[in-house]
């Protein structure tokens, strides 16, 4: 049938749920295999990212385990989705990155960072790694400006290169027909990720470790989430405010750059603790426990940036202020080149999927 | 002897937990007594996807009105008049209310699923299904403070003169004890099941015949409370059974193993012979026929043949269909005579008219000088592959229960009401329900005498403390 074992139950429960179909008002994923009577390996991909594994579909269904029929969708759809990074990962040779996926992060985090501290280390004196340095251009005495930008900039342009190509193959595969996402579909699409409306379990919140359902993972999602895009934000204002207005960081504490970074780094910090406890207490079943490396090492990523990140802030004026940086700098590179061969991949392939959801709905309504 | 309590509830379905959340909220303390494991709690309720209540107007989720009357003249219809009328438009009544108080115990909504569209105006869906149902139902409970027990059946109940004293109850860890409760709400069930009991009306057929829910609804409170003394209402003989795929299993398949292809081809039995004109009426009341005339057929098997022009016509199936290129191909997979299927399959091509096909109403597609005919949607059977779909009866529920009067409380056979016995769901649905089926009425009969039994059980209860 399918390439692998798992897609081939996806369409086993893809089918037993075509033709139920009680779980229909749940999510987007109904509906849209419901448009559906056969499924692809590009379906089977599509609707495994369309899912936000919130549990619902497993504690509501009729036929969940220790059912004979032994339905499991949220499961399976995470076995599916995990597996789906690899198959579309560029360059291809590096699909095998998500195999072992926690192991090869830390890895690379560990190098980075070290490599940082020693070429801090051998690039300065020693006076200078572990000196006190204040004013506009303190940062900038380890490492000049340029050579961080450029450092940084080719890593991220790769991430975004690598992103681009792993997302263009799985565009490829789920479209059908091949089209071009239209501003509406984009559109809904952005407001649908930017709230989760999906991992609402059709309406009560997501299910954990018993049928309560609540909200606990969304909230700590949209602090990870939107104090990501605050970071992200604080890094651009600040080169701007470099090459655009010639100031120099570091900024005083009530510059944008500054505000902008406390307030996301709080939320770096604070949401994927909340994400790492909400996973530990939530039902395995609901889980792809081979997985627990890829999640685990991405949410050790965020919040490691997030704390380095606030600890320099704190500690700038300190003789600790170099070999944060080092440790903040290594943890940002880290989290820029694992970027599109980890966890952090899943929010582009959901945004993805929900475009093409949104496009989907709008063919439907039209026709 | 542990606590009494003011109500005591067996069984886990809907009409259970609407009893046991409606005496809680008269203030009664409750203990529910399911016998199913936790995972399998709720019985046939598990399996359900909606609930028919009267309104006078359109709602969110409901297309239009469908008011009291309406509803009654659908029960009349379906019933054949075998309905206690004031029972059933009391129950009509209420149902109009029970479409917010079951969303005040945590159920939610949601507008009719894909491919039901024919129930929009009549029938509100469950979000997520009956499970989804239930467990809200059973987290208000809890909430509330109702005690429930899993893996706890009532295999006894003491009776004295129409008045309930205790029950005796199999837990899988201590053993059978007593609990003594002032009130009885019985909210188990039917006995479909129970196979010897079927067995009864059936004969050896019933071992052939596939249980489409719960496999512990197997009727023993039922059965005690007839013996003592309790007065019977409903066909015995009755039970609402479907044509469900034959590879599903023996009991709690749920609604994926159903077939609604019949339409769209033509049904044989083991000798490859038609025996009923497929296109006789519309669903519903197709959808409802097909079982009990399966089970009449030897060995309880048939084949709904088709061909490729019309899969895309219904509904996808769990099991695929099997096929074949040829006819006799497919018959001698089948295990059929090829022969005598060719010839089926020949005559009732060269028998069908021409028409204008047209699934949704009764078309004029049909057939001339075949028996059975075919008088709608008949179309020839010619395009490779061919394919069938085997079926058995499967059975949904049965009719037969206790009386009851308008506040679920039982009546004896001296025809005096029960001091402390209620009432309520499958147990007592033969009150309203003598025969036939409205989509959504079991739920309806369930929410209903659940709330009126838990209700009046609480009331009974705080009189006798008092
Ligand atoms: C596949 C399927 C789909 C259906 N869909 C619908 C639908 O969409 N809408 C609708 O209105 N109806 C539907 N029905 C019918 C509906 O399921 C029943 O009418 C309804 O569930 C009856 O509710 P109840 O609470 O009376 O019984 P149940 O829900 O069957 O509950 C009976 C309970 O009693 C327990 N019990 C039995 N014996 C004992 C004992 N000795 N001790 C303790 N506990 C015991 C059982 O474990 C069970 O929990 C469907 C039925 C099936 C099989
Ligand atoms: C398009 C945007 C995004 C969507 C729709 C989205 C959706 C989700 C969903 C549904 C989950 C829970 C299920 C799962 O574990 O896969 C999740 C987990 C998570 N997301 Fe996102 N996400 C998005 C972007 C991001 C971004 C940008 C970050 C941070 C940089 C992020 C960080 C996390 C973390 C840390 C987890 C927890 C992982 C775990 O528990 O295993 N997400 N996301
Ligand atoms: S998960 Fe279960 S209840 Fe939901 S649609 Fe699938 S089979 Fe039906
Ligand atoms: S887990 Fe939630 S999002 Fe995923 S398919 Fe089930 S209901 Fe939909």
């Amino acid at each position: 049938m399918h390439g692998t074992r798992i897609l081939d139950e996806a369409d086993r429960l893809m089918t037993v749920c075509n033709s139920c179909r009680y779980c229909e008002g749940l999510c987007a994923v109904f509906p849209a295999m419901e448009m559906r009577r056969a499924f692809s390996d590009g379906d089977l991909n599509y609707l495994a990212n369309l899912c936000h594994s919130c549990g619902a579909c497993y504690v509501d269904c009729q036929f969940s385990p220790p059912h004979e029929f032994n339905v499991n969708v949220p499961k399976t759809l995470s076995v599916a989705r995990a597996e789906s990074y690899a198959a579309y990962a560029w360059p291809r040779a590096l699909s095998g990155t998500f195999a072992r996926n926690g192991l090869v992060i830390s890895i690379i985090a560990a190098l980075s960072m070290a490599a940082f501290i020693l070429g801090f280390a051998a690039l300065n004196d020693h006076s200078v790694l572990f000196g006190v340095h204040t004013g506009p251009g303190a940062f900038y005495e380890l490492m000049p400006h340029n050579a961080m930008a450029a450092l940084f900039s080719a890593a991220l342009l790769y991430a975004i290169l690598a992103l681009v190509m792993s997302v263009r193959a799985f565009w490829r595969d789920i479209g059908d027909p091949i089209g071009r996402a239209d501003c509406g579909s984009i559109f809904q699409a952005m407001r649908d990720a930017g709230e989760l409306r999906y991992l609402h379990g059709g309406g009560v919140g997501c299910y954990n470790e018993d049928d309560r359902p609540t909200d606990r993972r969304k909230l700590y999602h949209h602090l990870t989430f939107y104090g990501f895009l605050l970071c992200f934000a604080a890094t651009s204002v600040a080169t701007l405010y470099h090459y655009l207005l010639g100031r120099e960081a570091p900024y005083p504490w009530w510059d944008l750059p500054v505000v902008l970074g406390t307030l996301g780094g709080i939320g770096l910090i604070v949401g994927p603790v909340g994400l790492f406890v909400a996973k530990m207490q939530r039902d395995p079943e609901l889980l792809d426990e081979g997985r627990y490396g890829m999640d685990l090492g991405f949410i050790a990523m965020l919040f490691l940036t997030g704390l380095t990140g606030m600890a320099l802030l704190i500690l700038r004026e300190t003789a600790a202020m170099g070999p944060l940086l080092a440790l903040h700098l290594g943890a940002v590179f880290a989290l820029f080149i694992t970027m599109p061969y980890g966890k952090f991949v899943h929010g582009i392939y959901r945004f993805v999927a929900l475009v093409r959801y949104a496009q989907e709905r709008r063919g439907e309504a039209g026709s | 002897m542990g606590r009494k309590y003011d109500v005591l509830v067996i069984g886990g379905g809907n009409a259970a937990l609407c009893a046991a959340i409606s005496a809680r909220r008269s203030g009664a303390s409750v203990l529910v007594l399911e016998g199913a494991p936790k995972f399998y709690r709720g019985g046939n309720t598990r399996h359900t996807r909606n609930m028919r209540c009267a309104h006078d107007a359109a709602t969110e989720i409901l297309t239009g009105p469908y008011t009291e009357e309406e509803f009654w003249e659908d029960l009349l219809r379906v019933t054949g008049g075998q309905t206690d009328e004031e029972l059933a438009r009391h129950m009509i009544r209420e149902s109009k209310d029970i479409l917010n108080w079951i969303v005040e115990q945590g159920v939610r909504w949601q507008p009719s699923l894909g491919g039901t569209l024919s129930l929009g105006r009549t029938n509100s869906f469950f979000l997520g299904g009956g499970r989804a149902m239930l467990n809200a139902l059973y987290l208000t409970a809890e909430q509330l403070g109702v005690e429930v027990e899993y893996d706890a059946e009532v295999t006894d109940l003491v009776i004295e003169d129409g008045m309930f004293l205790a029950a005796r109850v199999k837990r899988s860890i201590n053993g059978e004890t007593e609990i003594r409760a002032t009130s009885l709400v019985a909210a188990a069930g039917g006995f479909e099941a129970n196979i010897e009991w079927l067995k009864q009306y059936w004969g050896e057929a019933a071992d052939n015949f596939l249980i489409r829910g719960t496999p512990y609804n197997r009727g023993s409170i039922l059965k005690m409370l007839l013996a003592r003394g309790v007065q019977e209402v409903g066909d015995p003989k009755q039970c609402h059974a479907v044509a469900i795929d034959a590879r599903a299993p023996k009991f709690d398949g749920g609604i994926i193993t159903r077939h609604d292809s019949v339409v769209f081809g033509i049904v044989v039995n083991k000798h490859a012979q038609r025996f009923y004109d497929e296109g006789e009426d519309i669903w519903p009341k197709r959808y409802a026929i097909w079982g009990r005339l399966v089970a009449a057929q030897p060995d309880q098997i048939a084949y709904i043949i088709f061909d490729s022009t019309v899969v895309t016509s219904f509904m996808p199936t769990l099991f695929p269909p099997i096929a074949g290129q040829t006819v006799a191909e497919l018959a001698s997979k089948l295990e059929l005579d090829p022969a005598a299927l060719e010839k089926t399959v020949t005559e009732f091509n060269a028998a069908v008219r021409p028409g204008t096909f047209d699934h949704t109403i009764l078309d004029d597609c049909r057939t001339e000088g075949v028996t059975p005919p075919k008088t709608h949607w008949a179309r020839r059977i010619e395009t490779p592959p061919f394919l069938a779909y085997p079926v058995r009866p499967g059975i949904t529920f049965t009719y037969l229960g206790t009386r009851v009067t308008k506040e679920a409380r039982m009546l004896m056979q001296d025809g005096k009401p029960s001091a402390n016995m209620f009432a309520a769901g499958e147990i007592m649905a033969g009150n309203v329900l003598g025969k036939g089926y409205a989509a959504g009425i079991g739920m309806t009969i369930g929410s209903v005498f659940g709330r009126i039994a838990g209700r009046e059980a609480a009331k009974h209860a705080r009189n006798q403390n008092s």
